[in-house]
């Protein structure tokens, strides 16, 4: 009973929070909007027993890449959006499309089975730390590795883009070539 | 199995003692350091307000509820008002997790001595402190000036560089004990090894990662050396420069209540949490402990003091290059090293 309506009252504040993202008009304050979706999610999962998940979801998203986002929006002192005539035909088009969109989805789901079972909230989701390193460092081991070899890559792409001169060595690395001086 | 009236009556006694001495803790810790650096600078320190200016936390609340409270004209009103909040609640709330003794038995009603038991009280523990970014993060760039904005700047670089070799810094810790319960991993530390020396991790080949995890918590604390955040002499007073009274005040017992969490982490996981010698009487016995948690935790306290008494404050560059260039590949390897010697070990 109460996991019913902890889910109500999480599962609100998620919709809402989500729904408020795209309604504030200053960056900042969808970031915050959407810290707050997450950590609603959090709460769901550790409704559903996945307490591991729950605190990883608040580490990495919440903590980690949130702060990133705020983090730029400060330094770049993003301003609020302006709405152009773009917005206009966007929103026009956009209500109505997210409408056909859900529907879509929900008829989807009520077409494939008639009669949904409905999810367990009271921690049966075998989500222990043990459990899920068991999947992903045996079972799943070698896409694990790989996904891990993928985010490298795009770590060092993303350094090769940023540095300045197109090659990896920093400013005062002393094998620098001397900058060409074009006056 | 406690009935349900009985459990929301015990979590909310303990909820209340824990807030009081937490509070307590964190309104003489003020007054320790100013006495420690006083005396380390060769002076006296706070000695007019009661013995041995004792009173004095007393006088600085009083000081700072009757302080106006200016909320300068030009500040973003609603991030403003809630940086100090947050910031304190989320200090507060991680000591929930922290266990500072064995379970007692209080007519016939028996409860673990912490707010809360969870599996995987470490892990909550690093989400609530990765949030407390926001704290600063917000207060910097709510005032909508140049000092706190560069201040919260710095701090949250810091704080996101450091995190890492902290959370590195304790999964050697995690191997060992192959469990992410505070409880479990301090139970695992209980006895003693040959020549009678504890089982404490830091005895047990975790003396790096300690050091690795004491450096990471200053930076992430924000203390000298540290200090680059709230660095008086460039930034006025960094992210909380605009704020005042009572505001003030949260930030300021925010970073205190921090720094005892970050102390009670260090026992629990490196000197063996409560463990400790045990004589006397069984009253005795049950009390002891907590006064060895107590002790140990003080200690870190005392540390930090004479830290910020000794050491000078690293330029910004320098504190970047340490995080990411010597304290993250350190913990990485001690990450390396233990997980060789618990798989060679088993």
């Amino acid at each position: 009973m109460l996991h019913v309506v902890l889910f109500f009252v999480f599962g609100t504040i998620a919709v809402a929070a989500a729904v408020n993202l795209l309604a504030q008009r200053h960056p900042i304050n969808s970031a915050l909007s959407l810290i707050v979706v997450m950590a609603s999610l959090a709460t769901l999962f550790l409704l559903m027993g996945a307490e591991f998940v729950a605190a990883i979801q608040v580490i990495v998203y919440a903590g980690a890449i949130m702060v990133l986002f705020v983090f730029v929006i400060m330094l770049l002192n993003a301003g609020e959006e302006e709405r152009t005539p773009g917005s206009r035909v966007a929103m026009l088009l956009g209500f109505p499309a997210v409408v056909l969109l859900a529907g879509l989805v929900a008829w989807t789901l009520l077409a494939r089975n008639p009669h949904p079972v409905p999810v367990e909230l009271a921690g049966r989701f075998v989500g222990s730390p043990s459990a899920i390193a068991e999947l992903l460092f045996r079972d799943f081991l070698l896409p694990f590795e790989v996904t891990s070899v993928l985010i490298l890559i795009a770590i060092m792409g993303a350094v090769v883009l940023a540095s300045p001169l197109g090659s990896v060595t920093g400013p005062d690395s002393p094998e620098r070539p001397p900058a060409k001086r074009e006056d | 199995m406690l009935s349900i009236t009985t459990f929301i009556v015990v979590t909310v006694i303990k909820i209340v003692i824990a807030l009081v001495v937490l509070l307590t803790a964190v309104a003489y810790s003020t007054w320790l350091e100013r006495k420690v650096v006083g005396h380390i600078q060769n002076r006296w320190g706070p000695q007019r307000v009661g013995p041995f200016g004792l009173l004095q936390p007393l006088a600085d609340g009083a000081k700072f509820i009757f302080k106006e409270d200016l909320t300068p004209p030009y500040v973003y009103k609603p991030l403003y008002l809630a940086a100090p909040i947050l910031s304190l609640v989320l200090a507060l709330t991680s000591i929930s997790l922290v266990p500072i003794g064995n379970w007692v038995t209080v007519r016939g009603v028996s409860t673990p001595l912490e707010i809360t038991d969870v599996n995987i009280g470490l892990l909550i523990i690093l989400g609530i402190t990765s949030l407390s970014v926001y704290g600063v993060a917000l207060a910097g760039w709510s005032s909508n000036s140049k000092y706190s904005l560069l201040g919260s700047l710095r701090a949250s670089a810091q704080m996101v560089s450091y995190e890492i070799a902290l959370g590195l810094s304790l999964v050697g810790v995690l191997i060992m004990s192959g469990s992410l319960s505070l409880r479990e991993i301090v139970d695992a530390q209980g006895g003693h090894m040959a020549l009678s020396i504890p089982r404490w991790n830091i005895f047990r080949g975790q003396i790096v990662a300690f050091f690795v995890y004491l450096a990471a918590a200053y930076a992430e604390t924000n203390r000298v050396p540290f200090d680059l955040p709230e660095a008086e002499t460039e930034l006025v007073a960094g992210y909380h420069t605009e704020y005042s009274s009572m505001k003030f005040a949260m930030f300021f017992m925010a970073e205190y209540a921090n720094m005892i969490t970050v102390a009670s982490i260090a026992t629990l996981l490196f000197l063996g949490g409560w463990h400790g010698p045990l004589f006397g009487p069984p009253w005795l016995q049950a009390i002891l402990p907590v006064f060895w948690f107590a002790l140990k935790v003080f200690g870190f306290i005392f540390l930090y003091i004479w830290i910020r008494g000794t050491l000078p404050r690293f330029r910004y560059d320098q504190l970047m290059a340490f995080g990411w260039k010597v304290l993250f590949p350190i913990a990485v390897a001690n990450v390396l090293v233990t997980s060789l010697i618990v798989a060679l070990q088993k």
